[in-house]
């Protein structure tokens, strides 16, 4: 059971986004995918979750094509936390955190119990009655956070879950990232198929099973971060000299600059 | 600021409702006293003037009064949730002004004969407005969509678009109206209650009725709407059908409205916004709650202008304002304070 992406090439107003990107996201699996700004990241996961149409290229999703599935069973099984949501009206965070159930016919009760508990797996639950206009950045995303956990808080019978976050972290201080990955690395273990674009090679390292370095709209590399974060592959896709150590409890690859 | 309980404030509002209504049946240029009221009522004895009053002019005026007041209030609350715009209102897509150049229209065509063509014991007033107003929406909705679907900021631009050519095109009419048109028109655009009748109420009462049993089915997708378009589709939102069920709708209730009580305005942009103060923004309850409240409003600014200037009377938009607006202000104040 996966996304996939097959040979997707995007065009947008006489520009190349993406050119023959092909990706497999597998479920229990956390992805991550890195590249200096522009390269297309944020365009290949509008493709994947189905918000922009490739110009060519496929994508199926549970050994399906994206499209057939209805927006409702899509929303069942796959949840999708953007970089930025612009909400301007006074919800409380757990009216927020309410709308990820919005897809489900679970019950009031059992949304308030789950609304709750992902609240509180995010770190937010004092934050329960107040107002999404007043809270800070952090505390914002950490909300949209709960909203999407929320999404996929319990397995879906249509089929394998999918978690698409774009920068989950970029708000957040040192212990929320940790936090961040904590939960992602627990949903993966649970069967969630996770994609993230992240910026910090160092967290995409320690977190990721799959790398996927994206450059000027096509990929340089796939792999597990032992394979492909290396000082060759930094200076080309970022222009930047850098000395890949290993993590001296991890084990992983430690991109020092 | 503190919230109310949206319940307590529906259920609130469903007992001052009936109770204005209720005394606004006493009031006008002949008071009739409770006991009047109800001897009206049940017996044949009562005076024939005071039940004449009383079923054929006040219970028709106060009906149409809830009517358009749910309807313009509820419509209010859904163009700014379908809008993400706490300073939308109905008139945004255009209907309003489209529906004044139809009613100027039919005012300056139909000259000295404006009484006499009745459709349906309409006025042709009437019909003019409920037409200007669904051409002008369409043609906004039309503007507005493309391939992708429909760009809730090309909308708006397009609806100012649309009401600047609709405003010239007033001030054209107005131009070549003698002094009897004039008043009518600006008549018109102040919004009047003051010609209901059993026709009239029972096409309100089945528009705002269709209203208020469609709107609950999109409260989610209104709720989830707020987030953004892309986040409301992977909500499982089909956005583009949301769009489109709640603009027709829109534009057939406020069309009606006009067409049978004028431009009757404020109430549309600010009752919602008192509301969403009141209970927070939650689409299940903001909208019945804004229905209530705009019902209220509308009853008892029409009590008032039946009163203020006996035994003539003002046009009812005057003071939704006077009375509306002031409140508003109050609210932005101690909301101001708190922050």
């Amino acid at each position: 059971m996966t996304m996939l992406a097959d040979n997707i090439s995007l065009h947008l107003s006489g520009f190349d986004l993406l050119r023959n990107v092909s990706i497999e996201v597998e479920a229990g699996k956390v992805t991550a995918i890195v590249g200096p700004n522009g390269a297309g990241k944020s365009s290949l996961l509008k493709v994947i979750t189905g918000e922009m149409e490739p110009s060519k290229g496929t994508v199926s999703f549970n050994q399906q094509p994206l499209s057939q599935w209805s927006l409702e069973q899509k929303a069942q099984m796959l949840a999708v936390l953007p970089q930025h949501t612009l909400l301007n009206f006074p919800f409380t965070a757990d009216e927020v955190v309410a709308l990820g159930r919005i897809p489900h016919q679970t019950g009031s009760v059992k949304d308030a119990q789950i609304v709750a508990e992902a609240l509180e797996l995010v770190d937010a639950s004092y934050l329960q009655k107040r107002f999404y206009t007043q809270m800070s950045g952090g505390e914002k995303q950490r909300v949209q956070l709960a909203r999407v956990l929320a999404q996929i808080w319990q397995p879906c019978e249509l089929g394998e879950q999918f978690l698409v976050l774009d920068e989950p972290t970029s708000a957040f201080d040192l212990s929320h990232q940790k936090l961040t990955l904590d939960i992602v690395r627990n949903l993966a273990d649970r069967g969630v198929g996770v994609v993230m674009v992240i910026h910090d090679l160092n967290l995409a390292s320690r977190c990721a099973d799959n790398l996927v370095v994206f450059n000027g709209g096509v990929i340089e590399a796939v792999g597990s971060p032992e394979e492909v974060l290396t000082e060759q592959l930094i200076d080309k896709v970022f222009g930047v000299k850098s000395i890949i150590a290993s993590h001296p409890v991890t084990k992983r690859p430690l991109v020092i600059t | 600021m503190r919230r109310f309980s949206a319940a307590g404030l529906v259920w609130a509002l469903a007992i001052v409702l009936p109770v204005v209504s209720l005394l606004s049946m006493t009031v006008g240029t002949v008071s009739i006293s409770f006991g009047d009221l109800f001897a009206a009522d049940s017996s044949q004895t009562a005076n024939n003037q005071v039940s004449t009053i009383l079923f054929d002019i006040r219970l028709p005026r106060i009906l149409l009064a809830i009517c358009v007041g749910a309807v313009l209030a509820s419509t209010g609350a859904v163009m700014q949730g379908l809008f993400r715009n706490p300073l939308a209102d109905p008139s945004l897509i255009g209907v309003s002004s489209g529906a004044s150049v139809g009613a100027s229209l039919m005012i300056v065509a139909a000259g000295g004969f404006i009484h006499s063509g009745a459709l349906l014991g309409l006025s042709l007033v009437a019909v003019g407005a409920f037409i200007g107003g669904f051409v002008a929406t369409l043609l906004v909705y039309r503007l507005a969509t493309s391939g992708i679907g429909t760009s809730v900021t090309t909308m708006l631009l397009a609806g100012i678009a649309i009401a600047a050519i609709a405003g010239a095109l007033n001030s054209l009419l107005t131009y070549f109206s003698d002094n009897d048109m004039l008043r009518q028109i600006s008549l018109w655009q102040m919004g009047n209650l003051s010609g209901a009748s059993w026709t009239k109420v029972s096409i309100m009462a089945t528009v705002a009725l269709l209203l208020l049993a469609l709107f609950p089915k999109d409260s989610h997708a209104l709720n989830a709407l707020l987030l953004g378009e892309s986040e409301a589709r992977h909500l499982g939102v089909d956005v583009q059908a949301v769009k489109r069920r709640l603009i027709i709708l829109t534009a057939l209730g406020v069309g009606v409205c006009v067409a049978l009580a004028g431009l009757v305005g404020f109430v549309g942009l600010i009752i919602p916004h008192i509301v969403r103060l009141a209970i927070g923004p939650d689409h299940r309850w903001l909208i019945p709650a804004s229905a209530l409240a705009g019902a209220t409003l509308l009853v008892f600014a029409d009590s008032l202008a039946r009163v203020v200037v006996v035994p003539a009377e003002l046009p009812t938009g005057i003071l939704t304002a006077l009375l509306g607006a002031p409140f508003f202000v109050a609210l932005l104040l101690q909301q101001r304070k708190q922050v």
